[in-house]
């Protein structure tokens, strides 16, 4: 376990924070960047058509399970949970409280074929958000982002440019259609993703948020 | 491009995968007494045909899941995809008749 004042996020030394500070009074920027570091991530194994596993799962984590592909569930902004493979979760807390819902989880799975481990800070989050968040990202993704096929609440492991990423719609603004996505890369891809971002973005213009954690 | 129809996530473009060779190549049971011949030709040999190809495909950059496809290598049509382990469907030649 990392302690929590050793924790830096793969994407400080761009001082994203005072780039906010910077871009805070921005207007009509068509794409909207900031990072969700530090977010807890718990890797589950099972088998989703034992009767026992996904009660097991809601009991620990409050949150349905996923079983059909490209879903996920919870709110986004809280816990919830990722569907990786017909046998795989990705379960993504707030920071620092990974460790106590894992415990919960492998207590709750404890007579069950599962396998709960944290991964720690493998991975940051990008929340890619504004009027041109599909844009911008449909050139370098071979996923179709269509909102007719892609919605809140999907997910889909994929490619942005030469990384791999795991991308979840988080919302859709009702009123404009503009979508909110996270953006999942391994964090020595976070640069590389970040920056190549900030390209695509830049025809529609880029504000740098500051991170909600 | 091809879309090649992951059992698990459904339809993908062809860079989120990677293809794994002939489909159904099964290690010989007492290697012992193999001559060199024999164990070249299981460690080495591959059809390679043109027409219908029974082929292990890995979707690497999505859920890293392994699959069989059944393509056929004149055209690049796929004819089913179907899951480890499990046998070629019917009406389907086996790739290499051992
Ligand atoms: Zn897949």
């Amino acid at each position: 376990m990392v302690d929590p004042y050793l924790r830096q996020s793969p994407l400080a030394h761009l001082h994203l924070d005072a780039r906010a500070a910077n871009d805070a009074d921005l207007v009509g920027a068509g794409l909207r960047l900031s990072e969700r570091a530090h977010l807890g991530m718990i890797n589950v194994r099972g088998v989703a058509a034992d009767p026992a596993f996904a009660p097991a799962f809601k009991k620990a984590t409050g949150v349905e399970l996923p079983t059909a592909a490209n879903t996920t569930a919870g709110k986004a902004d809280g816990v919830h949970a990722i569907w990786l493979g017909p046998d795989e979760w990705l379960v993504i807390t707030p920071p620092g409280r990974e460790h106590a819902l894992a415990d919960k989880l492998r207590a709750a799975t404890k007579a069950l074929h599962a396998a709960v481990t944290v991964t720690g800070e493998a991975r940051t989050v990008i929340r890619v958000a504004g009027a041109n968040a599909r844009d911008a990202i449909a050139k370098g993704c071979p996923l179709d982002l269509h909102p007719r096929v892609f919605g809140p609440g999907q997910c889909g492991q994929t490619i942005l440019g030469r990384a791999d990423m795991l991308i979840h719609q988080t919302a859709l603004d009702r009123k404009s259609g503009a979508p909110s996505y996270d953006v999942f890369v391994l964090r020595s891809f976070a640069e590389y993703a970040w920056t190549w971002l900030e390209d695509a973005g830049r025809e529609y213009g880029v504000q740098v948020v500051a991170a909600k954690g | 491009m091809l879309l090649i129809p992951c059992p698990f996530c459904g339809e993908r473009e062809e860079s989120e995968f990677h293809q794994g060779g002939e489909a159904h190549i099964e290690r010989p049971k007492n290697p012992d007494k193999l001559s060199d011949a024999e164990w070249a030709d299981y460690l080495f040999l591959r059809d390679n045909k043109k027409g219908l190809y029974l082929e292990r495909w890995v979707h690497r950059h999505g859920c890293r899941r392994w699959f069989n496809v059944a393509r056929d290598t004149a055209t690049n049509e796929i004819k089913t995809v179907y899951k480890m382990g499990a046998k070629p469907p019917r009406g389907l030649t086996k790739g290499r008749a051992k």
